[in-house]
């Protein structure tokens, strides 16, 4: 067992933690604030991004990328205060999974925007190009 | 499967003990010391489960996101949005987040009335969200922006209804949990099925922040702040 043990030299912790479960060795106090604290946090992000709409003090066309930013913070804020998710090797599996989940929302999401912004693009390209050829036929 | 049974300590009681436990024992998961143990095999695979709904619901998101323009000469979202009602309900379901945080601590310290009562909180807070979203769904379809007015509108529909589709299914999970902690108590099979309720419960509110923040309020932006 002993040699078993030692095989596995770089891992100190004993078993992996699941999402949403907290902390080994904390209070409920500590827990409570934890919560605590991760609910003022997401609150004054949601607070912060219903400020940035309404205002006329950002410039204009950043504030749809401030949103964006905001709303990944708040989804940070989240996961590591209400799930739990912490950088620690017991947590390895639980960032593996949610990066794979990351990226492919990513890929979804940013492809078929790309992919249907250029669609629409051509499609006026093409229509510009049937309408001069039209107008510049010898008749 | 009766060798483990054999060896089994006595039951540990609360989270506290369990963890102890845990920390103990030997087997990792991770190829040293045997599988590991039914608490973190549920709740990876719930965890995995969750992160393939989230895969799932950025397809809506990029649906909306394409369609968002093609208003067939409808209403637009800028026309649409009650930015009061949005709020409302974001308050709403991120206090039932935190509230269903509670109620999972309540659960570790194995307090009957405690959980209970914050899991009938956790459901009114839910309901409030649900019906708040229903009257809004109602007022737009009374002003002929139903979804089959026009492309926006249906990915709109789509995307927030099939939110709102699985919060319905976490309060009849909620209710059914309640009723199980109380007939059964804090058997382990209960708790498991609990840790993945709260996790789903959470997961639905990350879903809404991406909601509110890029569809409502970036859809309500006028359009040239729109990149």
């Amino acid at each position: 067992m002993s040699a078993n043990d030692n095989h596995d030299t770089g891992s100190h912790v004993a078993e992996d933690c699941v999402p949403g479960s907290p902390a080994v060795g904390r209070t409920v106090g500590q827990e409570i604030g934890g919560y605590l604290l991760g609910l003022g946090l997401a609150a004054g992000l949601t607070a912060m991004s219903f400020w940035a709409c309404g205002t006329r003090s950002i410039y204009g066309p950043g504030v749809a990328v401030a949103l964006l930013v905001l709303a990944v913070a708040q989804i940070g804020i989240h996961l590591v205060f209400f799930l739990h998710i912490t950088t620690a090797p017991d947590n390895s599996n639980n960032i593996l999974a949610l990066a794979f989940g990351v990226l492919i929302v990513c890929l979804i999401v940013f492809g078929s925007v790309w992919v249907m912004d250029h669609l629409s693009h051509m499609d006026d390209l093409n229509q510009h190009l049937a309408m001069s050829a039209l107008i510049k036929r010898p008749t | 499967m009766s060798t483990e049974v054999l060896r089994a300590p006595p039951a540990p009681d609360t989270d506290a003990e369990i963890a102890t436990h845990v920390a103990t024992s030997h087997s990792t998961g991770r190829g040293t010391g045997g599988p590991a143990s039914k608490r973190i095999v549920v709740g990876y695979g719930f965890w995995i489960f969750l992160l393939s709904d989230v895969v799932m619901f950025s397809a809506l998101f990029a649906s909306y996101a394409v369609l968002f323009k093609n208003t067939a000469g409808g209403p637009s979202a800028q026309q649409l949005f009650d930015l009061r009602n949005i709020a409302l309900e974001t308050g709403c379901l991120l206090a039932s987040t935190f509230v269903c945080g509670m109620a999972s601590l309540a659960v570790s310290e194995r307090s009957m009335k405690w959980t209970q009562l914050l899991l009938l909180l956790t459901g009114l807070l839910g309901l409030t969200f649900l019906i708040l979203e229903a009257r809004e769904f109602a007022s737009l379809v009374v002003q002929g922006a139903g979804p089959t007015r026009s492309a926006f509108l249906s990915s709109f529909f789509t995307l927030v209804g099939c939110h709102g589709a699985h919060v319905t299914a976490g309060l009849l999970w909620l209710a059914t949990m309640m009723a199980q902690f109380r007939a059964k108590g804090f058997r382990e099979d209960i708790r498991h099925r609990f840790l993945c309720f709260t996790l789903f419960w959470h997961a639905l509110d990350i879903i809404w922040v991406a909601i509110f923040s890029l569809v409502y309020l970036v859809g309500t932006l006028p359009p040239q702040m729109l990149p």
